[in-house]
């Protein structure tokens, strides 16, 4: 569905070449659920416009369902659907008007756009705005229009640019409840970006972690997290003694860099460890050691971010400008 | 064959509002009133006024009022695409299939409509006060205002695609760019009484071969160059405008 090779972009800003897209390589199947996660600036925004023909790359190529987005924009506009940051309705239209001319756009009939606007209305709740002008909606109201212009000509490719960004709770779970719907029914294959840890944590099936315009991880959430973080064990002992004792037990099962001392607290970050756990705890009986309080945490997409980078992606992720919008 | 249906679908789009609307477009006629009203009477003391307007001073100034409204309202219609790029709606129409100049040329076709309503209630306006009407001439002289109305709005669309998300640069630009063709086409005032340099200058400006030939048609009178002067200038102005405002469009990222 989607492969680029080498995908680049730089912006002049003021006097000096910033590289938003730095050679990336993507490679999406039919029906896969992708999420690209990243801090602002990292490129994603910058990544996803190149893909929609919005933006052509400096340098690379990509294919979008089989066509190049530079030889054949059309082509590619043609089979995809895109639902951008921003709010896709024009404001002075009615919400109705707007998802017919959307079909229009996309060449379906009268017929068809009738139909085909009625059941989102129903399916988005949306029925009883149909004729309000889309100035008069709530911030929810428009985007739930958005998800249904962006489904309105049935897409087999679907990007979505940060759709959950100034959601409540509700409208986010109500949002994925649609994209899952659309994916169970029609088989889309889905593409978004995100910053929020969260979402592409539950929901995507693959996490493409970007960074500086690199994709520096591309695998499931949970291999990501096995791979790249592992689980966090902590126990407590006595004292800062027992503690240094305590771990030097814990560099026979773990190795030793994955091994820190904090006071009378001893982590070690290791796979699987819901079985190293009791292990260790007895290696620590062996040698006469009590551990006071034991805990194994299973590691966030931060702990993968903070492996990757060191830095967490909740402290970077409001620090930097975005640089899509360049 | 795209390219009609996807400016037919632009189009629609764009008069939608219009339509909903038509109020807005009388609101918008305050200023061209106010200048009817109150410049209006101004002109028919001012000296050698009598002789460039052969007779009624209405059937002078009236003409150049509604190439005025042309100039002054559609040069303000890049405000909403530029509107448009910033909610959003304008980058969610660049990833549709539609066809890149329809994007442009429907928008700019939409620009006729106000514009001919417009100028029909200003003639409506000004018959009881003597404006006397050709009506075959009128209707050229309403061909030429959309023709003319039609470069005008591309041309603005195209600044708005350049500004933005820069909306000082746009208004800026437009607003800088207004008064000199304004006064340098000899809408409010006759150049004839002006000093020889402001003449020669005018002569550079598209809307002075417009404005003359907008005075001829409304008056009924096909006879004079200015006719065919100003037909062509309008068609070079609406030529150029569309092809400069399809360029920034096939350019142009949201």
């Amino acid at each position: 569905m989607i492969h680029t090779k080498g995908l680049t972009r730089t912006f002049r800003v003021k006097g000096e070449t910033v590289e938003a897209v730095r050679g990336v390589d993507i490679d999406v199947e039919r029906g896969e659920l992708v999420a690209f996660l990243g801090p602002n600036g990292a490129g994603k925004s910058t990544s996803l416009r190149m893909l929609t023909t919005l933006l052509p790359p400096t340098s690379g190529t990509a294919t979008v369902v089989g066509r190049d987005v530079v030889a054949d924009p059309a082509g590619v506009r043609r089979r995809i659907g895109y639902i951008g940051q921003g709010n896709g309705a024009g404001h002075s239209q009615r919400v109705r008007d707007e998802l017919i001319c959307q079909g229009r756009s996309y060449g379906m009939d009268r017929t068809a756009c009738h139909a085909r606007a009625d059941e989102l209305l129903d399916s988005l709740d949306l029925r009883s705005l149909a004729k309000r002008t889309v100035s008069n909606l709530s911030g929810g109201q428009r985007r739930r229009l958005d998800i249904a212009l962006g489904l309105m000509h049935h897409p087999e490719l679907l990007f979505l640019d940060e759709p959950s960004t100034g959601m409540d709770p509700q409208n986010r779970a109500n949002l994925w409840e649609h994209i899952q719907q659309v994916r169970e029914n029609y088989g889309t294959t889905i593409f978004l970006t995100t910053h929020y840890l969260e979402e592409a944590d539950t929901m995507a099936e693959r996490v493409m972690v970007i960074d500086h315009g690199r994709v520096i991880a591309d695998d499931t959430s949970a291999r990501l997290k096995d791979d790249l973080a592992g689980d966090l064990i902590t126990i407590t002992v006595q004292d800062g003694e027992e503690a240094a004792q305590a771990a030097q037990t814990a560099e026979r099962i773990a190795s030793p860099h994955d091994v820190t001392v904090e006071g009378t607290a001893v982590r070690l970050r290791v796979t699987r460890g819901e079985a190293v756990l009791p292990e260790y705890l007895r290696a620590l009986d062996a040698g006469g050691l009590k551990a006071l309080t034991a805990e194994v945490r299973r590691p966030t997409l931060d702990d993968v971010f903070l492996a990757l980078t060191g830095r967490s992606l909740r402290e970077s992720g409001t620090a930097e400008q975005d640089g899509g919008k360049a | 064959m795209k390219l009609v249906t996807d400016t037919g679908i632009v189009f629609v789009r764009e008069m939608r509002p219009v339509i909903r609307d038509p109020f807005s477009l009388i609101f918008s006629l305050g200023q061209p009133l106010v200048f009817l009203a109150l410049f209006g009477p101004l002109l028919t003391g001012v000296p050698g006024m009598e002789q460039a307007a052969g007779g009624s001073v209405w059937q002078w100034f009236v003409p150049g009022i509604l190439i005025m409204i042309g100039l002054f309202g559609t040069s303000m219609s890049g405000a909403n695409l530029l509107w448009e790029m910033q909610t959003g709606a304008h980058e969610r129409l660049l990833v549709t299939p539609l066809n890149r100049a329809a994007l442009l040329v429907g928008r700019a076709l939409k620009e006729i409509a106000p514009l001919v309503v417009q100028a029909a209630i200003i003639v409506v306006c000004v018959m009881p006060f003597g404006f006397r009407l050709y009506p075959l001439g009128a209707l050229a002289g309403m061909l030429l205002l959309a023709v003319f109305g039609v470069g005008i709005g591309a041309l603005s669309y195209a600044l708005a695609i350049a500004a933005k998300n820069r909306e000082w640069l746009f208004y800026g630009v437009q607003q800088t760019l207004l008064f000199p063709l304004l006064i340098l086409s000899g809408m409010m005032l006759p150049l004839e009484s002006g000093p020889g340099w402001l003449r020669a200058l005018s002569n550079f400006n598209p809307l002075t071969y417009i404005v003359d030939a907008e005075r001829a048609l409304f008056a009924g009178d096909f006879s004079q160059p200015s006719v065919w002067q100003g037909a062509l200038a309008a068609a070079v102005l609406a030529a150029v405008g569309l092809a400069v405002g399809i360029r920034s469009m096939r350019g142009s990222s949201g």
